[in-house]
């Protein structure tokens, strides 16, 4: 059913593009000016076309980093999502515990980025933390700021820690979604455990687990704070993220310029990648309407 | 394939019900024959879900048992009761194929492949999905996505009973009579014990051979539809079977007349002395509205024409009746009387229908 | 007061939804909208409420030129099929708002509430909130905010297609009661003929985006003046069958034949489509001159007091409406019988011409 056209609404909308305006685009825009010049300081610019762009394109402390990158992301979600789907499937259904555990689930999520690390870094720590110390005890040889080994664990240890949470509420949300009459009709059937998840729960989680996944792969590819907090990206380059390298080029090295080029690059593959993943959403969503 | 025996069964949701009250389904005995179709019918609230979960292994009863031919079955879970249930919305396995939906019971049960597959395509071919067996149930209209629920209900032939909750709700009006036609040829076909719940009468009449119609926890009648029809056993069937439903009357009863206000109605069977509220029940459609002088007085309110007949609502003696008259009968303004058939009229007391000895 | 369509018509990306239509309705009436799902009447609804802009033609309301009045301008109030109550308020709150909106006194709104409540039954749960109500009370309470409006143009979309039977059964009833009352033009649009009649007043029959035939409830009925009007309003469908006429004679088919009487006999020979109602076919022979079918049960339905017979008659489908509960075998043989008095005579075009006999007379 259609309505009434009337095109005085768009005057309602103006001040949110102005509002975005100011807070994206002319940002936004400024990069893209950077990117595209070079300064000598006092303020003046001039023109050098795509050179940056070559250039980050080329380097390889950028590959470097955009492999790990890679690799951090790739690790934290094969081990997340299954993990958040375990917990979800293991939570209780209803009743006070059902409570109880969504609070406890929620509590790293509500611990500030910056604090996650610290706490790790203390935690992590051979000489006071608690977790470094307990293993240097048992005799382990633990040291996230010396070994790069040891660091890649901590980061994501820690990224594990505090983000399977939302993994597990919004796949705990997707099972809540399924309607009783399903796990009786599967009884009925004399489904197996195995084959309510593969074709019960997990069917009806698709829609979430996707959005988990969107979520997790955003946020860790553009992972800053926590690795920044406890291993600043050390030791040497191991725990060195593309957002960590970005701001020791833009702030450390004060290479405007390419970092401009190299923010506007990581900002495109980012909307790529979550245009795929909306594009497959969207059409998983046309299916189960159509 | 089995009766069921449902054993002084009642339930209450509370855990030290008190009186009746507090029962959702009041203690009732009854067997129901092998190989039959039942519905239970009511309105919301009635039991009749309470019911069906407690035959399903759902709900386990406050007190008394229920057997599947003669193994009692109370303390048995919903697996171990080899039944077979269709819920108000569809579930489907969205991942599978419609083959695979169907398939999907006797597969977990170990059935022969060959076996699996003949029956299968028997099952498609009853609920006209053969052409579609290769699809993806994701994807599929309400109505067959419900279709391919019912074919796997039905799909198992060794089943104790077939339960149905509400079936068609989500089916479209003009594809509901369809389904419901195609059920009930299903039921001739593999002759299941069959037990449908709705609040729906055209559904209930047209796919049960007997139907039990449930009100405020109890079966108040398990009965043919023209048992229903013809003699109410309870006021509150004349009431929900039927539109408009039964003329409910205070009446008083002496041997074969009954007395309204001093007028007299005779009555087809002799009564014996009555205690309680005593009523008498006639249905609109064995009411006639005349001239002639033998009739009781009425005064006609409003005439409904609804095309195939006219509804009368009239007062007689300060209760509202209504009569059901012919499209071509005529109705004219000296026609202020009406006469009941004498062998329609049914006795009620307490709401509970007597019957009489020959008069 | 009236409201007057001047040949309005409704596209919808490029598609007719509403072919041209003159319509008029007085004040005080009642007036039924019947057509199937899609036909036009939510479409029509919306074109008589201002909540959608005719892509020509005007309204008219009182005579003024109404057409690009919005809504919230009209006094309209609207009732649809889904029960439609502020939730966060009292049933008493809920029926109050309209006359809130229009600034009415304490007293005043008091004194309103309560007399749409007694008329709705609704007086012991005013102060309940809409959904702690069954669903026929949640409609009767957004029946008494429409009606407390005191609007002069009262839209009525399928108010009782999601309640079940036995409540539609008594607020068939009620509707029609409280509509005595009020001096206002209601509209109200159903698929079921039967809603129609209970009704009464007048009924415009729909058919993809036309008003067939507009007339007072029992004369479209009884008398349609098309093949299009006569199966909307019947349900089920009204059945047809080709026939053909020969000098005095009606010929039916498989040698069965009816004398042409009355203005039958005044009808050139050729083929026509005989239409009747499904109620009008019966298993026992009432009338010595009764055309008799033999035909196949395919399908029984009860309904309670009444049973639908789907036959299949060489072919055609056709519905009969029996009186009573029948035990009948689905599959067997079974003859009907069908008094020529109950045939309407159609054109090929599908316009009628000759009315059933019953219907004259009647």
């Amino acid at each position: 059913m259609e309505k009434t056209v009337n095109h005085k609404a768009w005057f309602l909308v103006l001040p949110v593009l102005v509002l975005v305006a100011f807070s994206a685009v002319i940002p936004l825009m400024t990069v893209v000016n950077y990117s595209v010049q070079d300064s000598f300081g006092n303020n003046q610019f001039f023109w050098v076309g795509i050179e940056w762009f070559q250039e980050i394109l080329t380097s390889e402390r950028i590959h470097n980093a955009l492999g790990r990158q890679l690799m951090f992301s790739a690790i934290i979600l094969a081990i997340e999502i299954p993990l958040g789907v375990f917990i979800a499937l293991n939570m209780p259904k209803r009743g006070i515990w059902a409570s109880v555990c969504l609070v406890l689930m929620a509590l790293p999520l509500l611990i500030p980025w910056n604090v996650v690390g610290t706490i790790w870094q203390v935690f992590g720590r051979v000489d006071i933390g608690l977790l470094g110390h307990t293993l240097a005890a048992m005799g382990i040889d633990y040291n996230y700021t010396q070994d790069a080994f040891d660091a890649w664990v901590t980061v994501i240890v820690m990224d594990v820690w505090h983000w399977t949470s939302l993994v597990a509420l919004l796949a705990y949300a997707g099972l809540q979604s399924i309607p009783e009459a399903y796990y009786q009709a599967a009884k009925i059937d004399q489904a197996s455990r195995w084959a309510v998840f593969r074709y019960i729960e997990l069917p009806k989680m698709q829609g979430v687990l996707l959005i988990a996944i969107l979520l997790r792969f955003m946020d860790s590819f553009m992972i800053y704070t926590e690795p920044f907090v406890v291993t600043g990206g050390g030791p040497g380059n191991a725990t060195t993220f593309l957002s960590i390298d970005l701001v020791k080029m833009a702030l450390g090295q004060f290479d405007l310029g390419p970092a401009a080029a190299f923010s506007i690059m990581y900002f495109l593959v980012i909307l790529l990648i979550s245009w795929v993943f909306y594009t497959v959403m969207t059409n998983l969503d046309k299916r189960e309407g159509a | 394939m089995a009766k069921i025996t449902l054993s002084h069964l009642a339930h209450s949701y509370l855990p030290h019900p008190a009186s009746e009250d507090d029962f959702a389904l009041k203690e009732m005995n009854h067997v129901w024959e092998d190989g039959a179709a039942y519905a239970l019918l009511g309105p919301s609230g009635c039991g009749k879900t309470t019911l069906l979960n407690i035959i399903s292994g759902l709900l386990h009863p406050s007190q008394g048992s229920i057997l599947f031919g003669d193994t009692d079955v109370t303390e048995a879970p919903t697996t171990a009761r080899n039944i077979a249930q269709v819920f108000q919305f569809p579930v489907v396995y969205d991942t599978m194929t419609v083959r695979d939906n169907l398939a999907f019971p006797l597969k977990n049960r170990g059935a022969e492949p060959a076996y699996i597959a003949s029956r299968v395509a028997q099952i498609a071919e009853m609920i006209g999905m053969e052409d579609q067996l290769g699809r993806r149930a994701r994807g599929l209209t309400a109505d067959a996505k419900q279709k391919i629920s019912l074919g796997r209900g039905m799909v198992r032939e060794d089943v104790n009973a077939i339960l149905f909750d509400e079936p068609l709700t989500v089916i479209d009006p003009h594809m509901k009579w369809a389904l419901r036609t195609q059920l009930k040829s299903l039921h001739r076909e593999f002759g299941h014990t069959m037990i449908y719940v709705t609040h729906d009468q055209t559904e209930a009449l047209t796919f049960a051979d007997k139907v039990v119609v449930m009100y405020d926890g109890r079966v108040v009648q398990i009965g043919t539809p023209e048992e229903l029809f013809e003699a109410p056993g309870h006021t509150f069937v004349g009431y929900f079977i039927g539109s408009p439903g039964m003329n409910v009357l205070d009446a008083n009863i002496e041997g074969d007349r009954a007395y309204i206000n001093g007028a007299e109605i005779p009555l087809s069977r002799g009564y014996g002395e009555l205690g309680g509220r005593v009523q008498i029940g006639v249905r609109p459609e064995f009411v006639s509205l005349t001239a002639d002088r033998d009739g009781l007085p009425v005064n006609v309110r409003r005439i409904e024409d609804v095309g195939r007949h006219r509804i009368v609502r009239a007062d007689f003696f300060g209760t509202d009746i209504s009569i059901i008259a012919g499209e071509e009968t005529p109705v004219s303004a000296d026609m202020n009387r009406v006469t009941f058939r004498p062998d329609k009229i049914g006795v009620y007391v307490d709401d509970w229908r007597v019957t009489g000895g020959a008069a | 007061m009236t409201l007057q369509l001047d040949g309005v018509t409704k596209l919808v990306n490029g598609q007719v939804h509403i072919h041209e239509t003159d319509l008029t309705l007085e004040k005080g009436t009642m007036n039924v909208l019947l057509g199937p799902t899609l036909s036009g009447k939510t479409s029509l609804m919306r074109l008589m409420a201002g909540l959608d802009r005719p892509a020509a033609g005007r309204v008219l309301w009182q005579g003024d030129d109404v057409t690009g009045v919005p809504v919230q301008r009209r006094g309209v109030a609207m009732v649809y099929q889904q029960f439609i109550n502020y939730p966060a308020m009292t049933v008493y709150d809920n029926i109050a708002s309209p006359m809130r909106l229009l600034g009415k006194t304490k007293a005043e709104i008091d004194a309103a509430v309560h007399k749409a409540a007694d008329l709705m039954k609704l007086t012991p749960m005013l102060q309940r909130k809409p959904l702690e109500l069954s669903g026929g009370q949640q409609q009767r309470c957004a029946l008494a905010r429409a009606l407390v409006k005191d609007a002069g143009l009262v839209l009525l979309d399928e108010p009782l297609a999601n309640l079940d039977y036995k409540l539609r059964e008594e607020l068939r009833v009620e509707i029609p009661k409280i509509f005595e009352e009020s001096g206002a033009i209601f509209v109200y649009a159903t698929t079921e003929p039967e809603e129609a009649l209970l009704l009464g007043g007048s009924t415009a029959t729909l058919w993809e985006g036309r008003i067939t035939q507009f007339g007072p409830t029992p004369e479209v009925y009884r008398n349609p003046q098309d093949a299009t009007t006569a199966r909307v309003f019947s349900d089920p469908p009204m059945n047809f069958l080709r026939i053909s006429k020969a000098g005095p004679k009606l010929l039916f088919g498989d040698g069965q034949s009816c004398p042409a009487t009355g203005r039958l006999g005044e009808l050139d020979d050729g083929r026509y489509l005989a239409g009747f109602r499904p109620n009008h076919l019966e298993l026992d022979q009432h009338v010595p001159d009764a055309l008799e079918f033999n035909c196949n049960l395919a399908v029984t339905e009860i309904t309670g007091s009444e049973t639908f017979v789907h036959l299949d008659h060489h072919g055609e489908r056709w519905v009969g409406v029996i009186h009573g509960v029948r035990d009948l075998t689905i599959g067997d043989p079974l003859t009907v019988h069908l008094d020529p008095a109950h045939v309407y005579i159609f054109a090929d075009d599908g316009a009628l011409v000759a009315p059933a006999a019953y219907a004259q007379a009647a």
